[in-house]
């Protein structure tokens, strides 16, 4: 017995610490893969900086943008967000049907954020504002378009974790996962600040 | 040995539940509800400085815009992605420090070179325009 465990102290904390690893840096390795989307849209920002003045002598920012409209997208966006935070903390309680509620809200938000821009687009393209118009409206739809992809993703891994935590309850996977989606969603409504201030505020601002 | 084996047990144990905690997010109703509240009204400012024209000066109206955002995305930093320096022993906020250091280096280099760049054009005449190939 003592033989065994002296054998046993010599090597097992690598066993140990190669063990648990993984599971702890979920988060981290979540984490850099947000900071690495973050450098997609640095360069999407970088390239709407530079090009976002060249209108080939059509339509510029403040013809197209309704204010109005983005400011109703913004706030659904950042009830989105609120109402995730409560689905977290539901989740953190263990009540899975709160939980799902509030996911099923945040859904709805987003839906409605995705509804809003489609309308905007369907609307800029109808009056010939279409990406191939100039380089500002390239590099407003690339920019625009790939946050709304993101939202659209997120939208979908939204429904499949509810439908994932209304099979098999809060347990530890899925509660890992809606961690990972919470990051994920926040990211997206940050990633959303530097849009409406930098393409739609300083766009009309001229 | 059984003391150091039920320790190591512990620090285990405390190490897993200090990771599993963190996973589980620690924000409370409150600190939610306080960045809602504080994002409402950063939004709220840069919308109500541009739809209302408040401000004469252009130049003053886009550094105002540029602040209030900067200062909306560290409230979401904070409040809802629960960023802190101590958050898996520091190395979020290294990867947040060099992404941003990169982020700005592509903005700022992209900038400054496309202006330099636009600058250093020759301005062309319409004869000339007329003679390109």
């Amino acid at each position: 017995m003592s033989n065994i465990q002296s054998q046993s102290a010599e090597k097992p904390q690598f066993y140990l610490e190669e063990d648990h690893h993984p599971e702890g840096s979920t988060n981290l390795g979540f984490w850099l893969y947000l900071m690495s989307d973050c450098l997609i849209f640095a360069t999407l920002f970088a390239t709407y900086a530079v090009l976002g003045r060249n209108y080939a002598a059509g339509p510029a920012p403040a013809d197209l943008f309704d204010l109005k409209l983005v400011a109703i997208n913004t706030a659904m966006l950042l009830f989105s967000s609120i109402t995730y935070g409560f689905a977290m903390l539901q989740m953190e309680r263990g009540a899975k049907q709160e939980t799902l509620f509030w996911l099923g809200i945040t859904g709805l938000f987003g839906l409605a954020f995705l509804g809003i821009e489609l309308y905007e687009f369907y609307h800029m393209i109808h009056e010939g504002a279409t990406p191939q118009r100039s380089a500002f409206l390239s590099a407003f739809f690339t920019l625009v378009g790939t946050h709304g992809l993101h939202v659209t993703f997120g939208i979908i891994w939204l429904v499949t974790l509810m439908v994932q935590v209304s099979k098999h309850g809060l347990i530890h996977e899925n509660r890992r996962r809606l961690m990972c989606l919470s990051m994920f969603w926040h990211f997206l409504d940050v990633v959303w600040i530097g849009v409406f201030s930098v393409v739609y505020l300083m766009g009309v601002v001229g | 040995m059984t003391t150091n084996s039920t320790s190591h047990e512990d620090a285990h144990e405390a190490h897993h539940g200090h990771s599993h905690g963190h996973e589980a997010g620690h924000g409370s109703f409150k600190s939610y509800v306080t960045g809602f509240v504080l994002s409402v009204i950063l939004t709220a400012i840069p919308f109500w400085l541009v739809m209302g024209d408040v401000l004469d000066s252009k130049v003053a109206t886009v550094s105002a815009i540029m602040i209030i955002g900067a200062i909306q995305i560290v409230v979401h930093m904070v409040y809802f992605l629960h960023m802190n320096t101590k958050s898996e022993g520091g190395w979020t906020m290294m990867a947040l420090i060099f992404t941003v250091i990169i982020v700005a280096i592509a903005l700022i280099g992209s900038l400054w070179v496309m202006h330099h760049l636009n600058s250093n054009m020759m301005v062309m005449s319409p004869e000339m325009m007329k003679n390109l190939p």
